[in-house]
């Protein structure tokens, strides 16, 4: 399968669940279970997504584990996300440095 | 041209570099996957989304099916679907069709947050203004992060490799420290995830995070269901 086939079904995936919403519904969902299981997706679509993959995201998981320890640190005290995230490559590059 | 439109862009510019470094890091990872630049930037240009598409380009780098491509997005970008629902609550008469059309391009996690703090009533031109700016960053920070991941040292690279999982962290981690049911949710999906990792292994890497979040949202849902807030509107 070609790559641009590929991007093409992602991208009007993506589109059309942020489009039907914006652009038809007008009132409020009313099940309590759906809101919920609404409010939760997002938490746990990027926690399934980040354990444990995060660990392989760099060549070592030495650099790996610093990376992810400095980031849930300054996630904690309230940082900014490019705070987070920038403190995770650096934790990370910081690690390669001292065990290359 | 208007001064909402100028306004939009200042609100935005934080989004933008924010974006231009973490999707250095998708241009990184992209290119690493084996896809090339172009499509890397094509790919941020027509989805705008850091999950959906980190995902994306693991279920491409593996070859998955098509049908596991759209229900990963389904899962992942729902979230999105919940913001467009609450922003279009709070939209100006001038938000035509047309504009809604056009504007839903543009929601983002970060992109919602800074039009639903505004106080007064979303116009299309403030919104095209946080979406062009924060566009222009994801799409720049791909580009240079395609091309310039090879000419930068190996350390640094591997290093960028785990820049939007950082974003991930910052993302889950206060409003788990806020409320306990998003914690419990949180580690639910990550042992599920460890499962699917290390004894599941049969099941692709796709529909596990899609079963995972599925499962722990679900029993959230039941556990702890939430309040109703329905005075504020």
């Amino acid at each position: 399968m070609s790559i641009a086939f590929y991007i093409a079904v992602m991208a009007v995936t993506t589109y059309l669940i942020r489009m039907i919403p914006f652009t038809f519904f007008r009132k409020k969902i009313k099940s309590r279970f759906l809101r919920s299981f609404l409010h939760y997706i997002p938490y746990a679509v990027l926690s399934a997504m980040t354990f444990p993959a995060i660990f392989y995201s760099t060549d070592n998981g030495w650099t790996a584990a610093v990376g992810t320890a400095a980031a849930l640190v300054l996630a904690y005290l309230g940082l900014p996300l490019i705070a987070v995230a920038g403190a995770a490559s650096l934790g990370a590059f910081i690690t390669w440095l001292i065990i290359k | 041209m208007s001064s909402k439109f100028f306004r939009g862009i200042a609100h935005g510019l934080p989004i933008g570099l924010g974006y231009l470094s973490v999707s250095f890091g998708f241009g990184v990872m992209a290119v690493r996957s084996g896809v090339s630049a172009l499509f890397s930037v094509i790919i941020s240009l027509t989805n705008l989304t850091s999950a959906g598409q980190a995902a994306g380009v693991d279920i491409i780098a593996a070859g998955g099916t098509i049908l596991e491509m759209i229900l990963v997005q389904l899962t992942i970008n729902l979230r999105y679907s919940l913001m467009a629902l609450s922003l279009s609550q709070k939209l100006d008469p001038k938000f035509t069709t047309g504009h809604r059309l056009l504007a839903s391009y543009g929601i983002t996690d970060e992109i919602f947050a800074v039009c639903s703090a505004q106080k007064e009533l979303l116009t299309p031109a403030y919104m095209y203004g946080v979406i062009f700016i924060s566009t222009l960053g994801w799409v720049g920070g791909t580009l240079l992060g395609a091309t310039a991941g090879n000419i930068v040292p190996a350390g640094v690279s591997s290093a960028l490799g785990i820049l939007l999982y950082g974003m991930f962290i910052a993302l889950i981690v206060p409003p788990a420290k806020k409320e306990k049911s998003i914690l419990a949710v949180v580690i639910g999906a990550a042992l599920l995830s460890l499962l699917f990792r290390y004894v599941l292994t049969a099941v692709s890497g796709g529909f596990s995070i899609i079963i995972c979040a599925v499962t722990a949202s679900a029993l959230g849902a039941l556990l702890f269901p939430v309040k109703d807030e329905e005075e504020q509107q």
